[in-house]
């Protein structure tokens, strides 16, 4: 019972001494500064629309920032906009434009430095070097914030959202583009990434490196130049995502470089130069995928092992399957191939040849990259029709033994 | 000059397989582009057409052709008239119907359909391996008095031109695969007429990012103005220089 009351206590004591401030040309205030400096923890500001020029915002009182009809914060091109420093803040409704840019810290429009359960929500970042960065933060939110910037340059530029070293991070629902990489991660754990749609970045919709058991689903990655890149990180979730038009001779849906663990399910890719690029992972999951229309749906290199393919759809993609060497030990199964030739005689809706996805052709380019000259020419024809029949070159171990006549409804 | 040509092209025109060249052409491109809805992915279907029939329609048909008129040649070369223009006036008879017939076949539905840029290099292509096929017919048949024997070799040449041209390639690849490669290519294409039109024509199309470092160099030469040019007068050079050589043979030849 005394806690109790100690406890009630404590919640009437916060909410009894938490205030509200306002902000604007006719209000007590006329400056965020100012009324930083009088706030105490708790309270909440409210900022009126106009444009504040201020330098660098630095908050170090657990208060509430909420914008009205998006008030303008402008970096001027000379400094960090907003820097957080401690727990329990929210950042709402702002446009927070020109951050600068320094070659020795990472300038942002918002940092979040060591912070925990902050809240970044319904705000327009614009032309700002990094857009959202969080260092060494955990259980923070970042919500339905719209980012971009058109710096053309891939060194000078900085990401949409930066995460570093942070934890149980939500990123939601935010529009992120002209930016270096669109999300980054790096020493993230256990965070959401979800209905995010990441396009038109200078390198990579999405990208991160060493950042265990985290979730992405419903995300849209769209004209990245180099697409999507996991690195060095296992208990990946990837669902209902869709990867779009990353095309370029340096483009992927994802690039997945010593991922292990993970699942990739009911994801579609489409017109991507390759859909799923694999190296050095395994015990991959990937299932129920659509891959359309790409030039490589699959490039497994021969490093992967253990890797699961099942009840994919692959449709009019140039080349199936992709890889580097005669062994393989990955499975394909139950997938559907729109170029197996095969037949079903007792129409149990797998086919009783099975299918190899890889292409000699592919094969070919692989050891010999020069070779695309003969792309699409008569010769290539043949010598892939040949090798359907009597298989020689390409690896024995990689076919699906039971492929689906009939496309999966997914 | 003009009254022969005049007359080889009224008697091609009503040729029935001049005309059925030109109907198949046409059913075929225009039902490639109304199948699917991708009009890029049609020019790619179109391609291995334009890249392998064409060539084969034209040299056998010009090869046959050529030998079977050779009663009107002998009663030409009665009158007073040039060897050169008897061959030049059979040459430009054979070609322009020939090239009516892929322009209706091939590049009516190609504009009327997709018109892109990659479109109009299929257009190009298709014209240029018409002329340059035809030239390499009239070289064959020129060099050799024996029916069977020429078309012979002009079976063999549409052979080595879409087929064993590019499987030396390859065996050259393979060969000398520890060089870089890429800079070769390009004089290596350039000395197949089939090889440089597909190259010329897929660098134009989103495909071309599958092609890699490889398809990165060849994208920078063929994409720059020099590149255009180069293609254009390697074409002409392969169209020139076996009519020069069937020119030179003719005028010689003991009919």
């Amino acid at each position: 019972m005394r806690t109790f009351f100690i406890i009630l206590f404590l919640i009437f004591a916060d909410i009894s001494f938490a205030s509200v401030i306002h902000v604007g040309k006719n209000e007590a205030y006329n400056s965020i500064h100012a009324a930083l400096q009088k706030a105490n923890t708790g309270d909440t500001i409210f900022i009126n629309e106009g444009i504040y020029a201020e330098g660098e915002i630095k908050i170090t009182k657990s208060v509430k920032l909420i914008g009205k009809n998006f008030p303008v914060i402008d970096g001027r091109n000379k400094s960090q906009v907003i820097s957080v420093y401690v727990n329990h803040v929210l950042i709402e409704g702002f446009k927070i434009i020109n951050g600068g840019y320094s070659s020795v810290y990472d300038w942002a429009g918002i940092k979040l430095v060591q912070c925990d359960s902050c809240i970044i929500r319904n705000n327009i970042l614009i032309n700002n070097n990094f857009g959202i960065y969080l260092q060494a933060s955990a259980n923070c939110i970042i919500a339905n914030n719209k980012i971009s910037s058109n710096n053309p340059d891939e060194l000078l530029s900085g990401n949409a959202i930066h995460c570093w070293k942070s934890s149980y991070i939500t990123i939601k629902n935010n529009d992120v583009s002209g930016h270096r990489d669109g999300i980054y991660f790096e020493f993230v754990i256990n965070s959401l990434i979800q209905n995010n749609y990441s396009h038109n970045n200078v390198r990579y919709g999405l990208h991160f490196m060493f950042s265990h058991n985290n979730s992405f689903i419903k995300n849209i990655f769209q004209k990245n130049p180099s697409g999507i890149a996991v690195m060095y990180s296992h208990g990946v979730t990837m669902l209902y995502n869709r990867f779009e038009q990353n095309w370029g001779s340096a483009a992927y849906g994802i690039l997945m470089k010593d991922i292990s663990d993970s699942r990739v399910q009911k994801n579609i890719f489409r017109n991507n130069t390759v859909a799923i690029h694999m190296e050095g992972s395994a015990r991959m999951l990937v299932e129920n995928n659509e891959f359309i229309s790409n030039g490589w749906a699959l490039e497994v290199q021969a490093s992967c092992n253990d890797n699961i393919f099942k009840h994919n759809n692959f449709e009019s993609n140039s080349f199936d399957v992709g890889t580097n060497g005669t062994m393989q030990l990955n499975t394909f199964t139950e997938n559907y191939w729109d170029k197996y030739e095969g037949y079903d005689l007792n129409r149990d809706g797998i086919g009783d040849v099975p299918y190899r996805p890889v292409s000699m052709y592919s094969m070919v380019i692989e050891q010999s990259p020069p070779a695309v000259m003969l792309f699409r020419s008569f010769l290539v024809g043949i010598l892939d029709k040949t090798e359907k029949v009597l298989p020689a070159v390409i690896p024995e171990g990689l076919k699906d033994d039971k492929p689906l006549m009939k496309k999966i409804p997914l | 000059m003009s009254k022969i040509i005049k007359y080889i092209i009224i008697d091609l025109l009503r040729n029935k397989i001049v005309i059925g060249y030109t109907i198949f052409l046409l059913i075929l491109s225009a039902s490639i582009f109304n199948l699917g809805a991708d009009s890029s992915k049609g020019i790619l279907s179109l391609l291995n057409i334009v890249l392998i029939f064409v060539p084969l329609v034209s040299i056998i048909f010009s090869t046959i052709y050529l030998y079977n008129s050779s009663e009107f040649i002998e009663l030409m070369l009665t009158q007073p008239l040039k060897r050169k223009t008897i061959l030049l006036s059979e040459f430009a008879g054979v070609s322009s119907a020939l090239l009516l017939g892929v322009f209706i076949g091939v590049g009516i539905p190609v504009i009327v359909f997709d018109g892109s840029n990659a479109g109009w290099w299929l257009i190009i292509a298709a014209l240029f391996l018409t002329i340059i096929f035809v030239a390499l017919a009239f070289w064959a048949s020129v060099a050799t008095r024996d029916k069977s024997k020429g078309i012979g070799i002009s079976i063999l040449l549409w052979f080595y031109f879409a087929l064993i041209y590019d499987g030396l390639v390859l065996f050259i690849l393979f060969s000398f695969s520890d060089y870089p490669l890429e800079k070769p290519m390009l004089a290596m294409c350039a000395l197949n007429p089939i090889d440089l039109a597909r190259i010329a024509i897929l660098l134009k199309l989103d495909v071309s990012a599958l092609m890699g470092y490889t398809g990165a160099v060849f994208q920078q030469f063929f994409g720059s103005s020099e590149g255009v040019l180069f293609v254009v007068c390697a074409l002409i050079i392969w169209a020139v220089l076996p009519c020069w050589r069937a020119f030179t043979l003719f005028n010689k030849k003991d009919m």
